[in-house]
Protein backbone atom coordinates (compact mmCIF):
# COMPACT_ATOMS: atom_id res chain seq x y z
CA UNK A 1 0.00 0.00 0.00
CA UNK A 2 1.42 3.29 -0.92
CA UNK A 3 1.93 5.73 1.80
CA UNK A 4 -0.44 8.63 1.89
CA UNK A 5 1.47 11.62 0.82
CA UNK A 6 0.69 14.66 2.77
CA UNK A 7 0.96 17.80 0.73
CA UNK A 8 3.86 19.75 2.00
CA UNK A 9 2.53 23.03 3.24
CA UNK A 10 4.76 25.87 4.07
CA UNK A 11 4.26 26.55 7.78
CA UNK A 12 5.27 30.16 7.54
CA UNK A 13 2.61 32.39 6.11
CA UNK A 14 2.91 35.80 4.66
CA UNK A 15 2.28 38.30 7.40
CA UNK A 16 3.06 41.38 5.35
CA UNK A 17 -0.53 42.66 5.05
CA UNK A 18 -1.13 42.22 8.74
CA UNK A 19 2.05 44.06 9.64
CA UNK A 20 1.15 46.80 7.17
CA UNK A 21 -2.19 47.22 8.82
CA UNK A 22 -0.66 47.18 12.26
CA UNK A 23 1.70 49.99 11.35
CA UNK A 24 -1.08 51.93 9.74
CA UNK A 25 -3.06 51.73 12.95
CA UNK A 26 -0.05 52.61 15.05
CA UNK A 27 0.54 55.69 12.92
CA UNK A 28 -3.12 56.66 13.14
CA UNK A 29 -3.33 56.36 16.89
CA UNK A 30 -0.03 58.10 17.40
CA UNK A 31 -1.10 61.05 15.33
CA UNK A 32 -4.54 61.35 16.85
CA UNK A 33 -3.36 60.85 20.41
CA UNK A 34 -3.35 64.01 22.44
CA UNK A 35 -1.29 64.43 25.50
CA UNK A 36 -3.66 64.09 28.34
CA UNK A 37 -2.63 65.79 31.50
CA UNK A 38 -4.42 64.42 34.47
CA UNK A 39 -7.03 66.64 36.02
CA UNK A 40 -6.52 67.66 39.62
CA UNK A 41 -10.04 66.65 40.46
CA UNK A 42 -12.39 63.82 39.66
CA UNK A 43 -15.73 65.07 38.46
CA UNK A 44 -18.44 62.53 37.92
CA UNK A 45 -20.77 64.32 35.54
CA UNK A 46 -24.44 63.40 35.40
CA UNK A 47 -25.75 61.82 32.23
CA UNK A 48 -28.17 63.25 29.73
CA UNK A 49 -29.53 62.44 26.29
CA UNK A 50 -27.90 65.47 24.73
CA UNK A 51 -25.44 64.50 22.03
CA UNK A 52 -23.97 67.89 21.26
CA UNK A 53 -20.21 67.87 21.27
CA UNK A 54 -18.34 70.35 23.40
CA UNK A 55 -16.74 73.07 21.25
CA UNK A 56 -12.95 73.33 21.27
CA UNK A 57 -12.61 76.86 22.49
CA UNK A 58 -13.97 76.86 26.01
CA UNK A 59 -13.54 78.40 29.39
CA UNK A 60 -14.26 75.58 31.74
CA UNK A 61 -15.22 75.76 35.37
CA UNK A 62 -15.29 72.41 37.10
CA UNK A 63 -17.11 71.95 40.35
CA UNK A 64 -16.35 68.91 42.44
CA UNK A 65 -18.75 67.17 44.79
CA UNK A 66 -17.85 69.45 47.67
CA UNK A 67 -18.53 72.58 45.64
CA UNK A 68 -14.88 73.50 45.09
CA UNK A 69 -14.27 75.41 41.90
CA UNK A 70 -11.57 74.72 39.31
CA UNK A 71 -10.71 76.86 36.36
CA UNK A 72 -9.43 76.02 32.92
CA UNK A 73 -9.09 77.63 29.51
CA UNK A 74 -8.58 75.33 26.57
CA UNK A 75 -6.45 77.68 24.49
CA UNK A 76 -2.85 77.73 25.87
CA UNK A 77 -2.06 81.25 24.62
CA UNK A 78 -5.14 82.66 26.24
CA UNK A 79 -4.28 80.77 29.43
CA UNK A 80 -0.89 82.37 29.57
CA UNK A 81 -2.07 85.90 28.93
CA UNK A 82 -4.84 85.42 31.47
CA UNK A 83 -2.23 84.38 34.01
CA UNK A 84 -0.33 87.54 33.17
CA UNK A 85 -3.32 89.68 33.88
CA UNK A 86 -4.07 87.84 37.11
CA UNK A 87 -0.45 88.33 38.15
CA UNK A 88 -0.70 92.06 37.48
CA UNK A 89 -3.89 92.26 39.49
CA UNK A 90 -2.37 90.49 42.48
CA UNK A 91 1.15 91.87 42.10
CA UNK A 92 2.72 88.51 41.46
CA UNK A 93 5.35 88.24 38.78
CA UNK A 94 5.44 85.01 36.85
CA UNK A 95 8.59 84.08 34.97
CA UNK A 96 8.56 82.95 31.36
CA UNK A 97 9.33 79.42 32.48
CA UNK A 98 6.36 79.42 34.82
CA UNK A 99 4.10 80.78 32.13
CA UNK A 100 5.21 78.09 29.76
CA UNK A 101 4.47 75.42 32.31
CA UNK A 102 1.14 76.96 33.11
CA UNK A 103 0.20 76.90 29.43
CA UNK A 104 0.61 73.14 29.35
CA UNK A 105 -1.35 72.52 32.52
CA UNK A 106 -4.98 71.66 32.96
CA UNK A 107 -7.56 72.83 35.49
CA UNK A 108 -6.26 74.71 38.46
CA UNK A 109 -7.89 74.82 41.83
CA UNK A 110 -5.56 76.90 43.97
CA UNK A 111 -5.72 80.53 45.04
CA UNK A 112 -3.47 82.88 43.12
CA UNK A 113 -0.94 83.29 45.94
CA UNK A 114 -0.36 79.52 46.00
CA UNK A 115 -0.22 79.22 42.25
CA UNK A 116 3.54 79.78 41.97
CA UNK A 117 4.25 76.76 44.14
CA UNK A 118 1.64 74.74 42.34
CA UNK A 119 3.18 75.45 38.94
CA UNK A 120 6.56 74.33 40.25
CA UNK A 121 5.33 70.84 41.05
CA UNK A 122 5.47 68.21 38.37
CA UNK A 123 2.50 66.29 37.16
CA UNK A 124 2.78 63.33 39.52
CA UNK A 125 3.29 65.57 42.53
CA UNK A 126 0.26 67.63 41.61
CA UNK A 127 -1.83 64.51 41.84
CA UNK A 128 -1.01 64.21 45.50
CA UNK A 129 -1.68 67.82 46.38
CA UNK A 130 -5.21 68.51 47.48
CA UNK A 131 -6.47 71.60 45.74
CA UNK A 132 -8.48 73.89 47.99
CA UNK A 133 -10.46 75.28 45.06
CA UNK A 134 -10.44 78.81 43.72
CA UNK A 135 -11.90 81.35 46.15
CA UNK A 136 -15.36 82.37 45.04
CA UNK A 137 -16.77 84.41 47.88
CA UNK A 138 -17.69 88.00 47.25
CA UNK A 139 -14.77 89.48 49.22
CA UNK A 140 -12.14 87.61 47.28
CA UNK A 141 -13.76 86.52 44.10
CA UNK A 142 -10.76 85.16 42.24
CA UNK A 143 -12.87 82.94 40.04
CA UNK A 144 -14.72 86.01 38.83
CA UNK A 145 -11.40 87.65 38.00
CA UNK A 146 -10.19 84.60 36.14
CA UNK A 147 -13.39 84.56 34.12
CA UNK A 148 -13.24 88.27 33.41
CA UNK A 149 -9.61 88.27 32.30
CA UNK A 150 -10.00 85.03 30.40
CA UNK A 151 -12.81 86.52 28.45
CA UNK A 152 -10.91 89.70 27.63
CA UNK A 153 -7.79 87.82 26.62
CA UNK A 154 -9.77 85.40 24.45
CA UNK A 155 -11.31 88.34 22.62
CA UNK A 156 -7.87 89.90 22.16
CA UNK A 157 -6.49 86.63 20.87
CA UNK A 158 -9.33 86.27 18.39
CA UNK A 159 -8.77 89.86 17.29
CA UNK A 160 -5.07 89.20 16.72
CA UNK A 161 -5.81 86.09 14.72
CA UNK A 162 -8.34 87.95 12.63
CA UNK A 163 -5.87 90.72 11.82
CA UNK A 164 -3.24 88.19 10.93
CA UNK A 165 -5.59 86.25 8.69
CA UNK A 166 -6.71 89.42 6.98
CA UNK A 167 -3.18 90.63 6.35
CA UNK A 168 -2.44 87.30 4.71
CA UNK A 169 -5.65 87.49 2.74
CA UNK A 170 -7.08 84.41 4.33
CA UNK A 171 -10.56 83.84 5.52
CA UNK A 172 -11.06 84.01 9.24
CA UNK A 173 -13.73 82.03 11.00
CA UNK A 174 -14.49 83.44 14.38
CA UNK A 175 -15.33 80.93 17.04
CA UNK A 176 -16.38 82.67 20.19
CA UNK A 177 -15.22 81.21 23.44
CA UNK A 178 -17.93 79.21 25.14
CA UNK A 179 -18.45 78.90 28.85
CA UNK A 180 -18.65 75.36 30.05
CA UNK A 181 -19.58 74.10 33.47
CA UNK A 182 -18.59 70.64 34.49
CA UNK A 183 -20.16 69.89 37.80
CA UNK A 184 -20.30 66.68 39.75
CA UNK A 185 -23.71 65.06 39.90
CA UNK A 186 -23.50 64.88 43.67
CA UNK A 187 -22.61 68.55 44.12
CA UNK A 188 -25.18 70.63 45.87
CA UNK A 189 -27.19 72.61 43.40
CA UNK A 190 -26.75 75.76 45.44
CA UNK A 191 -22.97 75.53 45.01
CA UNK A 192 -23.41 75.29 41.26
CA UNK A 193 -25.89 78.12 41.32
CA UNK A 194 -23.46 80.36 43.16
CA UNK A 195 -20.92 79.84 40.42
CA UNK A 196 -23.49 80.44 37.72
CA UNK A 197 -24.33 83.68 39.52
CA UNK A 198 -20.70 84.77 39.13
CA UNK A 199 -21.08 84.31 35.40
CA UNK A 200 -24.44 86.04 35.16
CA UNK A 201 -23.06 89.02 37.08
CA UNK A 202 -20.59 89.38 34.24
CA UNK A 203 -23.40 89.20 31.71
CA UNK A 204 -22.67 85.68 30.61
CA UNK A 205 -25.93 83.80 30.32
CA UNK A 206 -25.29 80.99 27.94
CA UNK A 207 -23.61 77.87 29.22
CA UNK A 208 -22.58 74.47 28.10
CA UNK A 209 -23.24 72.01 30.86
CA UNK A 210 -21.03 69.00 30.41
CA UNK A 211 -22.77 65.67 30.74
CA UNK A 212 -22.24 62.05 29.87
CA UNK A 213 -24.15 60.60 27.01
CA UNK A 214 -26.88 58.24 28.06
CA UNK A 215 -28.81 56.08 25.67
CA UNK A 216 -32.48 56.96 25.76
CA UNK A 217 -34.51 53.99 26.88
CA UNK A 218 -37.37 53.06 24.68
CA UNK B 1 22.12 38.99 10.58
CA UNK B 2 25.08 41.31 10.43
CA UNK B 3 28.47 39.83 11.09
CA UNK B 4 30.88 41.51 13.38
CA UNK B 5 34.44 41.66 12.22
CA UNK B 6 36.52 41.14 15.31
CA UNK B 7 39.67 42.16 13.49
CA UNK B 8 42.02 39.63 15.18
CA UNK B 9 43.60 38.48 11.96
CA UNK B 10 40.45 37.24 10.43
CA UNK B 11 41.37 38.81 7.10
CA UNK B 12 44.68 36.95 6.87
CA UNK B 13 43.18 33.51 7.15
CA UNK B 14 40.86 34.17 4.29
CA UNK B 15 43.59 33.32 1.78
CA UNK B 16 43.94 29.64 2.64
CA UNK B 17 40.27 29.33 3.23
CA UNK B 18 38.63 27.69 0.35
CA UNK B 19 35.30 28.17 1.87
CA UNK B 20 33.25 30.62 -0.02
CA UNK B 21 31.82 33.58 1.85
CA UNK B 22 28.60 32.46 3.37
CA UNK B 23 25.69 33.81 1.41
CA UNK B 24 23.74 35.99 3.68
CA UNK B 25 20.06 35.80 3.42
CA UNK B 26 18.49 39.03 2.28
CA UNK B 27 15.57 38.46 4.59
CA UNK B 28 15.84 39.85 8.03
CA UNK B 29 13.93 38.68 10.99
CA UNK B 30 11.18 41.22 11.53
CA UNK B 31 9.59 39.54 14.52
CA UNK B 32 10.92 41.99 17.16
CA UNK B 33 9.83 44.94 15.11
CA UNK B 34 6.36 43.55 14.63
CA UNK B 35 6.18 42.76 18.33
CA UNK B 36 7.02 46.33 19.12
CA UNK B 37 4.52 47.60 16.59
CA UNK B 38 1.74 45.63 18.20
CA UNK B 39 2.82 46.72 21.63
CA UNK B 40 2.58 50.34 20.55
CA UNK B 41 -0.71 49.67 18.86
CA UNK B 42 -2.17 48.21 22.01
CA UNK B 43 -0.86 51.10 24.05
CA UNK B 44 -2.36 53.76 21.83
CA UNK B 45 -5.67 51.98 21.49
CA UNK B 46 -5.91 51.73 25.26
CA UNK B 47 -4.98 55.31 26.00
CA UNK B 48 -6.87 57.08 23.28
CA UNK B 49 -10.15 58.64 24.26
CA UNK B 50 -12.69 58.61 21.55
CA UNK B 51 -15.69 60.26 23.02
CA UNK B 52 -15.43 63.96 23.39
CA UNK B 53 -17.41 65.50 26.16
CA UNK B 54 -21.07 66.02 25.45
CA UNK B 55 -22.80 69.15 26.50
CA UNK B 56 -26.18 70.60 27.05
CA UNK B 57 -26.68 74.21 26.09
CA UNK B 58 -28.74 76.29 28.41
CA UNK B 59 -29.45 79.94 29.01
CA UNK B 60 -29.80 81.30 32.47
CA UNK B 61 -31.93 84.34 33.17
CA UNK B 62 -30.32 87.59 34.21
CA UNK B 63 -30.67 88.68 37.78
CA UNK B 64 -34.00 90.32 38.38
CA UNK B 65 -33.56 93.77 39.78
CA UNK B 66 -36.78 93.34 41.70
CA UNK B 67 -36.64 90.00 43.45
CA UNK B 68 -40.09 90.02 44.95
CA UNK B 69 -41.85 90.77 41.73
CA UNK B 70 -43.43 87.61 40.51
CA UNK B 71 -43.27 86.98 36.84
CA UNK B 72 -46.52 86.44 35.05
CA UNK B 73 -46.27 83.29 33.01
CA UNK B 74 -49.22 81.57 31.52
CA UNK B 75 -49.36 77.81 31.47
CA UNK B 76 -46.51 77.54 33.90
CA UNK B 77 -45.44 74.44 35.72
CA UNK B 78 -43.07 74.90 38.61
CA UNK B 79 -40.81 72.15 39.84
CA UNK B 80 -39.06 72.33 43.15
CA UNK B 81 -36.25 69.94 43.88
CA UNK B 82 -35.38 68.96 47.39
CA UNK B 83 -33.43 66.42 49.42
CA UNK B 84 -33.19 62.73 48.58
CA UNK B 85 -34.04 63.27 44.92
CA UNK B 86 -37.56 64.29 45.79
CA UNK B 87 -39.35 66.58 43.41
CA UNK B 88 -42.48 68.63 43.94
CA UNK B 89 -44.54 70.58 41.49
CA UNK B 90 -47.47 72.90 41.24
CA UNK B 91 -49.30 74.21 38.26
CA UNK B 92 -50.05 77.83 37.49
CA UNK B 93 -49.45 80.83 39.66
CA UNK B 94 -48.26 80.63 43.23
CA UNK B 95 -50.69 81.69 45.92
CA UNK B 96 -49.48 81.89 49.48
CA UNK B 97 -51.84 80.95 52.28
CA UNK B 98 -54.33 83.70 53.21
CA UNK B 99 -53.62 85.73 50.12
CA UNK B 100 -55.65 88.80 49.42
CA UNK B 101 -57.06 87.51 46.15
CA UNK B 102 -58.98 84.93 48.09
CA UNK B 103 -57.57 82.07 46.04
CA UNK B 104 -56.85 78.73 47.69
CA UNK B 105 -53.25 78.34 48.81
CA UNK B 106 -50.96 76.50 46.43
CA UNK B 107 -50.27 72.93 47.35
CA UNK B 108 -47.30 70.94 46.25
CA UNK B 109 -47.66 67.56 44.65
CA UNK B 110 -44.87 65.07 44.97
CA UNK B 111 -43.56 63.12 42.03
CA UNK B 112 -40.41 61.22 41.12
CA UNK B 113 -38.03 60.70 38.24
CA UNK B 114 -39.62 57.43 37.15
CA UNK B 115 -41.33 56.90 33.84
CA UNK B 116 -44.80 57.05 35.35
CA UNK B 117 -43.98 60.11 37.38
CA UNK B 118 -42.25 63.01 35.74
CA UNK B 119 -42.28 61.72 32.18
CA UNK B 120 -45.99 61.05 32.14
CA UNK B 121 -46.79 64.33 33.82
CA UNK B 122 -44.78 66.34 31.33
CA UNK B 123 -46.20 64.56 28.32
CA UNK B 124 -49.66 65.15 29.66
CA UNK B 125 -49.17 68.82 30.40
CA UNK B 126 -47.33 69.42 27.18
CA UNK B 127 -49.71 67.43 25.03
CA UNK B 128 -50.38 70.08 22.40
CA UNK B 129 -46.71 70.66 21.66
CA UNK B 130 -45.85 66.96 21.65
CA UNK B 131 -48.68 66.29 19.23
CA UNK B 132 -47.68 69.16 16.99
CA UNK B 133 -44.11 67.93 16.87
CA UNK B 134 -45.14 64.34 16.27
CA UNK B 135 -47.22 65.52 13.35
CA UNK B 136 -44.25 67.42 11.98
CA UNK B 137 -41.95 64.44 12.25
CA UNK B 138 -44.56 62.33 10.44
CA UNK B 139 -44.51 64.87 7.66
CA UNK B 140 -40.75 64.78 7.67
CA UNK B 141 -40.79 61.02 7.35
CA UNK B 142 -42.88 61.03 4.21
CA UNK B 143 -40.77 63.88 2.86
CA UNK B 144 -43.59 66.35 2.83
CA UNK B 145 -41.43 68.99 4.47
CA UNK B 146 -37.72 69.58 4.33
CA UNK B 147 -35.26 69.02 7.14
CA UNK B 148 -34.69 72.70 7.81
CA UNK B 149 -38.39 73.47 7.67
CA UNK B 150 -38.99 70.79 10.25
CA UNK B 151 -36.44 72.29 12.58
CA UNK B 152 -37.87 75.75 12.22
CA UNK B 153 -41.45 74.60 12.74
CA UNK B 154 -40.46 72.47 15.74
CA UNK B 155 -38.81 75.46 17.37
CA UNK B 156 -41.90 77.53 16.64
CA UNK B 157 -44.15 74.89 18.16
CA UNK B 158 -42.03 74.75 21.30
CA UNK B 159 -41.99 78.51 21.62
CA UNK B 160 -45.71 78.86 21.05
CA UNK B 161 -47.60 81.13 23.40
CA UNK B 162 -49.78 78.33 24.65
CA UNK B 163 -46.88 75.90 25.08
CA UNK B 164 -45.92 74.77 28.52
CA UNK B 165 -43.42 76.87 30.44
CA UNK B 166 -41.43 75.17 33.14
CA UNK B 167 -39.75 76.88 36.05
CA UNK B 168 -37.08 74.92 37.83
CA UNK B 169 -36.24 75.71 41.40
CA UNK B 170 -34.04 73.87 43.83
CA UNK B 171 -33.48 74.19 47.54
CA UNK B 172 -30.18 73.82 49.34
CA UNK B 173 -30.49 70.06 49.72
CA UNK B 174 -30.97 69.28 46.07
CA UNK B 175 -28.05 67.94 44.10
CA UNK B 176 -26.93 69.08 40.69
CA UNK B 177 -27.81 65.76 39.13
CA UNK B 178 -31.50 66.29 39.84
CA UNK B 179 -31.52 69.53 37.95
CA UNK B 180 -29.75 68.00 34.97
CA UNK B 181 -32.12 65.03 35.00
CA UNK B 182 -35.09 67.34 34.99
CA UNK B 183 -33.76 69.50 32.16
CA UNK B 184 -33.03 66.35 30.24
CA UNK B 185 -36.55 65.11 30.76
CA UNK B 186 -37.85 68.45 29.54
CA UNK B 187 -35.81 68.09 26.38
CA UNK B 188 -37.15 64.60 25.85
CA UNK B 189 -40.70 65.82 26.35
CA UNK B 190 -40.28 68.67 23.86
CA UNK B 191 -40.62 71.43 26.40
CA UNK B 192 -38.91 74.40 24.81
CA UNK B 193 -39.48 77.05 27.40
CA UNK B 194 -37.82 76.46 30.72
CA UNK B 195 -35.76 78.45 33.12
CA UNK B 196 -33.82 77.74 36.26
CA UNK B 197 -34.80 80.42 38.74
CA UNK B 198 -34.46 81.27 42.39
CA UNK B 199 -36.99 80.10 44.89
CA UNK B 200 -39.35 82.40 46.70
CA UNK B 201 -39.28 82.29 50.51
CA UNK B 202 -42.90 81.17 50.65
CA UNK B 203 -42.13 78.26 48.38
CA UNK B 204 -39.15 77.33 50.48
CA UNK B 205 -41.35 77.08 53.55
CA UNK B 206 -43.80 74.93 51.69
CA UNK B 207 -41.11 72.54 50.53
CA UNK B 208 -39.54 72.30 53.97
CA UNK B 209 -42.94 71.52 55.42
CA UNK B 210 -43.59 68.89 52.77
CA UNK B 211 -40.17 67.33 53.38
CA UNK B 212 -40.65 66.90 57.11
CA UNK B 213 -44.09 65.44 56.80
Amino acid sequence: MPKIKMPKANPSLDMTPMVDLAFLLVTFFMLTASVRVSEPVVVDTPSSTSDKILPDNVLLVSIDRFGKAFFNISNPQVRISTLDRMGEQHKIKFTDEEKKRFGAMTSIGVPIDKLKEYIKLDDSQRQKVKSPGIPVDSLDNQLGEWIQFGRIEAAKQARGEKDKAESLGREFKYEPMRFAIKADGAASYIAVQDIIKIFTKKDIYRFNLITNLEQPEE
Amino acid sequence: MAEVNTGDGGGGHGKHDKKRAKKLSTRIDMTPMVDLAFLLLTFFVMTSTFNKAKTMEINFPADEPDKEKQQKVNNALTFIMSKDNSIYYYYGEFFPANNKNGKPATELTKTDFSKDGLHKLLLDKNKSTVEAINKLSEQLKIREIADTTYKRLAVNAKGDKTALTVLIKADDKAVYKNVIDLIDELNVCQVGKYAVVDMMPAEFELVTAAGTK
